[in-house]
């Protein structure tokens, strides 16, 4: 388990590389990217708030719990914080596995729970000024099919 | 003494990151923490009345969850990363 919060850009290419040897089969991943609008209304770029502790101990349980549910070999989580513009890199899940079913599932699930369990914050800029990102119902649904 | 942290638009709304306090009496769980953060000040009365997640010692609790001397607590909003 390999996880990282951080301000800096980070490379997919050479992370997905780090995660390949003779016992993986399979490695899947998802990057997470800023989009320029939000909702109705264009985005200029956004800022994100995390509770330093909370966050990479919430991340850490997330992983373990993907390596208790599926035969991982190796797994790398990187989620960025502070300012970032549209197009910029936000997050990375990388997981490695002997198959594909378990890599594309592990993937998945981290992101899904990440999404409702790690205490980062997003604060959007628009043309009418700044304002928090709200929590959607689609992600507490999406995260609730795995219990 | 409790810690309690603010993040996000809670922190915003009101103007406090952290406070430190000593565990007001008769204090035993987390909502009876909110119910009296709220009876303070009526700047927690309203932030704490829109829809708000609680920690306690950096594992996601609910309102029910005991409190004890030294436990850091925080309150903040449904999380939107990823």
């Amino acid at each position: 388990m390999n996880i990282s919060v951080q301000q800096e850009d980070f490379d997919p290419g050479a992370e997905i590389e780090q995660l390949r040897q003779a016992n993986v089969g399979a490695i899947a991943s998802f990057v997470g990217v800023v989009r320029d609008t939000g909702g109705d209304a264009a985005v200029s770029g956004m800022t994100l708030e995390h509770y330093p502790g909370m966050t990479e101990k919430a991340l850490a349980g997330i992983v373990a719990e993907a390596e208790a549910r599926w035969p991982l070999v190796g797994v790398r989580l990187i989620h960025r914080i502070g300012r970032l513009a549209p197009a910029d890199r936000i997050v990375l899940v990388a997981v490695s596995s002997a198959h594909r079913a378990a890599a594309f599932a592990a993937c998945e699930f981290i992101m899904d729970r990440l999404k409702t369990d790690a205490p980062f914050w997003k604060k959007e800029t628009t043309p009418e000024g700044e304002r928090w990102v709200a929590a959607k119902d689609s992600d507490r649904q999406a995260a609730e099919r795995w219990c | 003494m409790i810690r309690i942290l603010y993040f996000a638009r809670l922190r915003e709304e009101l103007g406090c990151a952290s406070e430190e306090l000593p565990l007001p009496e008769a204090v035993t769980q987390v909502g009876q923490l909110v119910a009296w953060l709220k009876a303070r000040d009526m700047k927690w009365e309203q932030a704490l009345t829109s829809n708000f997640r609680v920690a306690v010692n950096l594992d996601m609790a609910s309102l029910t969850t005991p409190l004890a001397d030294g436990d850091e607590v925080a309150l903040f909003p449904p999380v939107t990363g990823g």
